[in-house]
């Protein structure tokens, strides 16, 4: 089974509509949105969700005010801050390290389980999609990722399907981390201004980290015709393979607002080409076809 | 003064009102960026940087000459990061949320704490604003306790601005948490708004006034304003969607200094959060 992450560094590079318009081309794939903190993809794609879990994060320190005497040990070992002087847990700062917990001569801190989120499995016309929903504020994204890559990765087996395409969340943290590992390719939505290229070379720093082959295409090119040539110059030069540019086109916040892919909104487009284009370039890449086997079970329409 | 600029959507703009903000403002301000996985407001700031200093967070080192193999660091550990097999004291430093439970725990004090590179953190200046940036090392999974770095070199005499990450997890909140206002920006998309309803959440969570800038302000639908309106949130400003502004961006180039009429505005959304947060501290 194949995985390709789309990932940007920067947001709103047009990662989730360029994944929305790849999963109305692939075949026989399942989606997965990995950008758990503020995910979008199920604004495309209408999700009709058939299974809904809890997802349990760390525990939380709570001092029960009954059994404290006020010793003040927690907020001394607490290197959060997180506890103040009338001896309240502050959820928004607790690490969840729990040290408090231990430290306590009382016992009378509490440290119940975090319920941070939700995740589902779900069908869409493109097929089955892995989505979660981290709660507010919370932690743990980069469990919660790691959680929804190991469940679409089951169900794509389960379903007999060999591509799974994975919309990554933005920045090079701990959620980013935990979508690329063992991925095996990421595509680099990078946009032509001086923060989209200082953006993409970091995220080119972190694939070739974890090792992770890469690819990069540009989004609304025409926007400035000289950073795209610079973006796919640094590409090169760091190994990293350019699929091709992504014309700047109305047609994509259109869709957006209609709830559509590219794909499905109006007449055909040079965009439209533009992304196919850049779609069979992926699925016949190197880095997708380690063996040099062309698989046709997932390549376009 | 803190003034937190943040999104929920990445891409939004945020980078471009903060800096921007700060330029028309001047030496009455400093600026923090509090992006460290993707800081950028350098690109558009130039400040000239003075200093660099590299961050650490700690994690523990175990003297094994010390050690008794009792693994009671490893069961205090609640992230898995300090294990005993055998006779060996195994520590993911990747793991550690730097607690000091586990030096705290060991009977043998066979437990100091040496650093795990966080990432740096650049100091500068540009026409008397002063500017600090973090820039989180690479493959550093961990932000908020650089972000937290960041934040603890505001100079409280100052009117600080903050550029905050995306998002509404963790280190978005290390980099609200404690500001006098939270200045959104959004697009007025189905993903800019989705987006935006995390935001106004957490912000609501955390009891800070806010504020709306909409960006790009006639693309997509009118979804933003009815919002905006139904939460009572201030639309601050609105900046319609110019190829030419667009194009100054992408270039790293500042809207106030290239279209002058643009500083005013910045300026009077500047003095829109201040009489906010005024009335806020004098119903308060
Ligand atoms: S669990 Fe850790 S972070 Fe939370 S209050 Fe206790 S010592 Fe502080
Ligand atoms: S400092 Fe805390 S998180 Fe780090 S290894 Fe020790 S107990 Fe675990």
């Amino acid at each position: 089974m194949r995985e390709i992450v789309i990932i940007s560094g920067k947001g709103g590079t047009g990662k989730t509509s360029l994944t929305a318009a790849f999963a109305a081309l692939a075949k026989n794939s399942v989606l997965c949105d990995a950008d758990v903190d503020a995910a979008d993809l199920h604004l495309l794609m209408q999700p009709e969700i058939r299974q809904q879990t809890d997802f349990m994060g760390g525990g939380v320190a709570v001092i029960n005010p009954d059994l404290c005497a006020g010793c003040g040990t927690c907020m001394e070992m607490c290197r959060f801050g997180a506890i103040n002087d009338r001896f309240v847990v502050d959820v928004i700062r607790c690490e969840g390290c729990g040290v408090c917990v231990d430290f306590c001569p009382e016992k009378a801190i509490d440290f119940p389980t975090k319920r941070c989120g939700e995740w589902y499995i779900s069908d869409t016309r493109f097929g089955p999609m892995v989505h979660a929903r981290l709660g507010i504020a919370e932690e743990n994204s980069g469990k919660l990722v790691s959680l929804i890559r190991k469940e679409v990765r089951r169900l794509a087996e389960e379903r007999g399907a060999d591509l799974v395409i994975t919309d990554g969340p933005p920045g090079i943290g701990c959620p980013v981390i935990a979508s690329i590992g063992g991925a095996t390719a990421l595509v680099i939505v990078v946009e032509p201004t001086v923060s989209g290229i200082h953006d993409m070379e970091r995220v080119v720093e972190l694939a070739a980290h974890f090792r992770v082959p890469g690819m990069v295409c540009v989004n609304k090119w025409d926007l400035n015709p000289e950073m795209t040539e610079a973006i796919e110059q640094l590409a090169i030069k760091h190994h990293v393979a350019v699929l091709g540019r992504v014309s700047f086109d109305p047609a994509f916040t259109r869709s957006m607002v209609e709830g559509k892919t590219l794909f499905e909104y109006g007449e055909p487009t040079a965009t439209q080409q533009q992304v196919r284009d850049i779609w069979a370039k992926i699925i016949s890449s190197p880095s997708m076809n380690p063996l040099g086997i062309m698989d046709f079970k997932s390549t376009i329409q | 003064m803190i003034i937190s600029v943040a999104s929920g959507k990445g891409g939004t703009g945020k980078t471009t009102i903060s800096t921007n903000m700060a330029l028309a403002l001047g030496s009455e301000v400093e600026f923090l960026d509090c992006d460290v996985e993707e800081p950028n407001a350098h690109l558009f700031l130039k400040p000239v940087i003075e200093r660099t200093e590299q961050v650490t967070t700690p994690i523990p080192l175990v003297d094994l000459e010390k050690c008794t193999y009792c693994r009671k660091c490893s069961a205090i550990c609640r992230f898995n990061a300090i294990t005993v097999v055998g006779r060996k004291v195994l520590i993911f430093p990747e793991l550690c949320h730097s607690c000091g439970g586990c030096m705290a725990v060991c009977p043998e004090g066979a437990i100091t704490e040496t650093g795990r590179e966080l990432g740096e953190i650049n100091f500068g200046a540009r026409n008397g604003i002063r500017f600090i940036n973090g820039r989180m090392r690479i493959g550093e999974a961990m932000s908020p306790p650089l972000i937290k770095r960041v934040r603890s070199l505001a100079d409280p005499a100052k009117v600080t601005i903050i550029d905050a990450p995306p998002g509404t997890s963790c280190p978005v909140i290390a980099a609200m948490n404690g500001a006098d206002f939270v200045l959104m920006v959004t697009e007025p998309t189905p993903f800019g708004l989705h987006d935006l309803k995390l935001a106004v959440e957490t912000v609501k969570l955390l009891g800070i006034p806010s504020g709306l800038v909409v960006n790009r302000s006639d693309i997509g639908d009118r979804e933003v304003f009815a919002y905006a309106e139904r939460e009572q949130l201030p639309v601050l400003l609105t900046i319609p969607f110019e190829r030419r502004i667009a194009e100054v961006y992408s270039q790293g180039r500042s809207i106030v200094e290239e279209f002058p009429e643009w500083k005013e505005r910045f300026c009077e959304l500047f003095h829109k959060i201040e009489t906010i947060i005024h009335e806020r501290s004098t119903t308060a």
